[in-house]
């Protein structure tokens, strides 16, 4: 967190000795590369978004570089409901909101007795938590598939969201141990003199308090969650419960050399998250940075 | 759910914290003075649990199947270590491993170089610089099979790359990228490239924000060219995040599966099979369990040193 309240590098440096002129150049310099590497990384996206409104006559016609000669918006109507998107955003919903709402809860459960309480064997708890988010997710898929058939609870949401919750918890309590742990005892102390308990403290004081880094780590387990493919082609088996990620994997399959439906496919699935990140851009960058450089 | 915890408060707090704050009066500052409750345990434990039936009992769990023969239908039979013997005489095993290396190499150091090389090029705050710095990162937030949807339109025969490459005169390069074995597999490298370089930028701009920039005035004030104030300010100061983003890039390249399952599974000939990817076919199309926990305990130690030092450093900062 620190590192985000820094003085900035442009204000604390000298200004190169040179004219006006020189500085000028430089600027339009930076400014022509820095634009052409944008543009660069955005073009990939720019022809994705041209060929998802094309029409398929269009696209078979004149090759898939050809300037477009149509329009045709029905690509996203035809991803959208023939190609399943409507019904697999739903089911991404179902399993990311909990999935998210639970991660944060728990962690910042866990991550509180350990940081603001002396509980026994602390560090190696965190320790241990935080190694099994480092596992290889491979390691558990054969297990967890396997246990979830004998308990009867395969292919259902709730065990894909208590895998999610389970494998993504360590990081999020080791991100919100760090956190809690500068927020000062004072405010504790004279919390703990008006009469109030741990679940008080927790919930009154320091969950309040540790708002910046929950927005962050929301931010950044709805990406997760919302993007990943491997776990719920691992729990789940019927098509109708797919969420985006594997859904659009069924609408590659489904639209064999429809580009024009396979991007809008894309597109589509893209929006969510793009959306989470430029509303929660300051954030979503905070949070990639917690786990870090702390 | 406040109502409910107001009403048990009392007896909680009357047990717990006299003896915590009379510790707490006598011990040096830094020492917390709470003892722990029944509702502190219950904070602990709840979370420990739910991570060790979806996490630790499961790896517990795949150790042991890598160690038997098992389709799924029959019991496992043991067979010790004759899943990690039969590795040996397996050719797809061998191309997956030696794919996993040139991604790892691949991916690891131009996604680090890129990164840092954007990062520094993107550094000083000035007008616009957000735009650029959000267009580089844009693809982040994209899932990994999305990437590689977009990236198959653009690889097809007719599409940007090849017209690309003829609209430049290199039209004899031209290739039908996925199709053709020798070219899937870094086909794919770069997707997963072109997502990774903007997260590893971020995680460096933030590591440049944090250098002193009195340092760089010394080393000017020394007479330090350009090149040198980058040997020896920049770098050594990025020490820290260059041991989280080798970590970050270690993890996801192992965590690559995605991309090649969207866009070849490990084909044509298994030309661009990765561990990962082989490992879940082994286990989940051709059913043998056994055989294919043993690849992720493969794929579990390749990862291991990077896990440690990991934790290692974890342990250091949680003191």
């Amino acid at each position: 967190m620190a590192a985000t309240t820094s003085q900035l590098p442009a204000t604390a440096r000298p200004t190169p000795r040179r004219g006006p002129r020189g500085k000028r150049l430089r600027t339009v310099g930076f400014h022509t590369g820095a634009s052409l590497l944008s543009a660069i990384w955005f073009l990939p996206i720019a022809l994705i978004l041209i060929i998802s409104v094309r029409s398929t006559d269009d696209v078979l016609g004149n090759g898939l570089n050809a300037l477009p000669h149509s329009f045709a918006p029905g690509n996203y109507a035809s991803a959208w409901s023939g190609g399943g998107m409507e019904h697999a955003l739903i089911n991404s919903l179902i399993v990311a909101v909990p999935a998210v709402a639970l991660t944060l809860l728990l962690g910042s459960m866990a991550a509180f007795a350990l940081s603001r309480y002396q509980i026994p064997f602390r560090r190696t708890l965190i320790l241990i938590m935080l190694g099994g988010n480092l596992l290889p997710p491979q390691i558990l898929l054969v297990p967890v598939a396997k246990l979830s058939q004998v308990f009867g609870i395969y292919d259902t949401f709730t065990t894909l969201i208590a895998v999610e919750i389970g494998f993504g918890l360590g990081f999020y309590v080791f991100v919100l141990q760090g956190f809690m742990r500068s927020i000062p005892t004072e405010i504790q102390q004279a919390a703990l003199l008006d009469g109030a308990g741990p679940i008080q403290i927790y919930w009154r004081i320091v969950l309040p308090l540790s708002r910046p880094a929950l927005a962050a780590l929301a931010a950044l387990a709805f990406t997760w969650i919302f993007n990943d493919l491997l776990w719920p082609i691992t729990v789940l088996i019927t098509e109708s419960k797919m969420p985006v990620t594997p859904a659009l994997l069924t609408l590659q399959g489904q639209f064999v050399s429809y580009w024009n439906v396979i991007a809008a496919g894309s597109v589509i699935a893209a929006i969510p998250t793009v959306a989470v990140f430029l509303r929660f851009q300051r954030h979503f960058i905070a949070g990639l940075n917690l786990g870090a450089v702390k | 759910m406040t109502l409910a915890s107001t009403q048990a408060l009392p007896s909680g707090s009357a047990t717990a914290p006299p003896p915590g704050s009379a510790r707490g009066r006598r011990g040096p500052r830094r020492f917390k003075p709470f003892g722990p409750s029944p509702v502190l345990i219950a904070f602990v434990l709840v979370p420990l649990l739910v991570e060790s039936v979806a996490v630790f009992w499961p790896a517990i769990q795949g150790f042991y199947i890598s160690l038997t023969r098992w389709n799924g239908v029959n019991p496992p039979s043991y067979v010790g270590l004759g899943n990690y013997h039969q590795m040996f005489g397996d050719p797809i095993f061998r191309k997956a491993l030696e794919n996993t290396a040139i991604w790892l190499v691949l991916f690891g150091t131009i996604s680090a170089v890129g990164g840092l090389g954007c990062a520094m090029f993107l550094q000083r705050e000035r007008r616009g610089i957000s735009i650029y710095r959000a267009a580089l990162f844009l693809p982040v937030t994209f899932s990994l099979t999305a990437t590689a949807l977009m990236w198959q339109t653009l690889y097809q025969p007719d599409g940007m790359l090849n017209g690309l490459l003829s609209g430049i005169g290199l039209g004899g390069w031209q290739h039908a990228w996925l199709a053709n074995p020798s070219t899937a597999l870094y086909a794919q490298i770069v997707p997963a490239l072109w997502r990774e370089i903007g997260y590893v930028m971020v995680l460096y701009l933030a590591g440049l924000k944090g250098i002193d920039p009195a340092l760089y005035e010394a080393a000017k004030v020394d007479g330090a060219s350009a090149w040198q104030q980058f040997r020896n300010v920049t770098l050594p100061q990025l020490r820290s995040v260059n041991a989280v983003v080798l970590s970050v890039i270690v993890i996801d390249s192992l965590r690559s599966f995605d991309v090649v399952w969207a866009l070849t599974q490990g084909g044509p000939y298994n030309s661009s099979q990765l561990l990962s990817t082989y490992m879940y076919q082994t286990a989940f199309v051709n059913t043998d369990y056994g055989y294919g926990c043993a690849l992720a305990v493969v794929i579990f130690v390749l990862a291991f040193g990077v896990i440690v030092s990991y934790l290692i450093r974890a342990f250091k900062e949680t003191d």
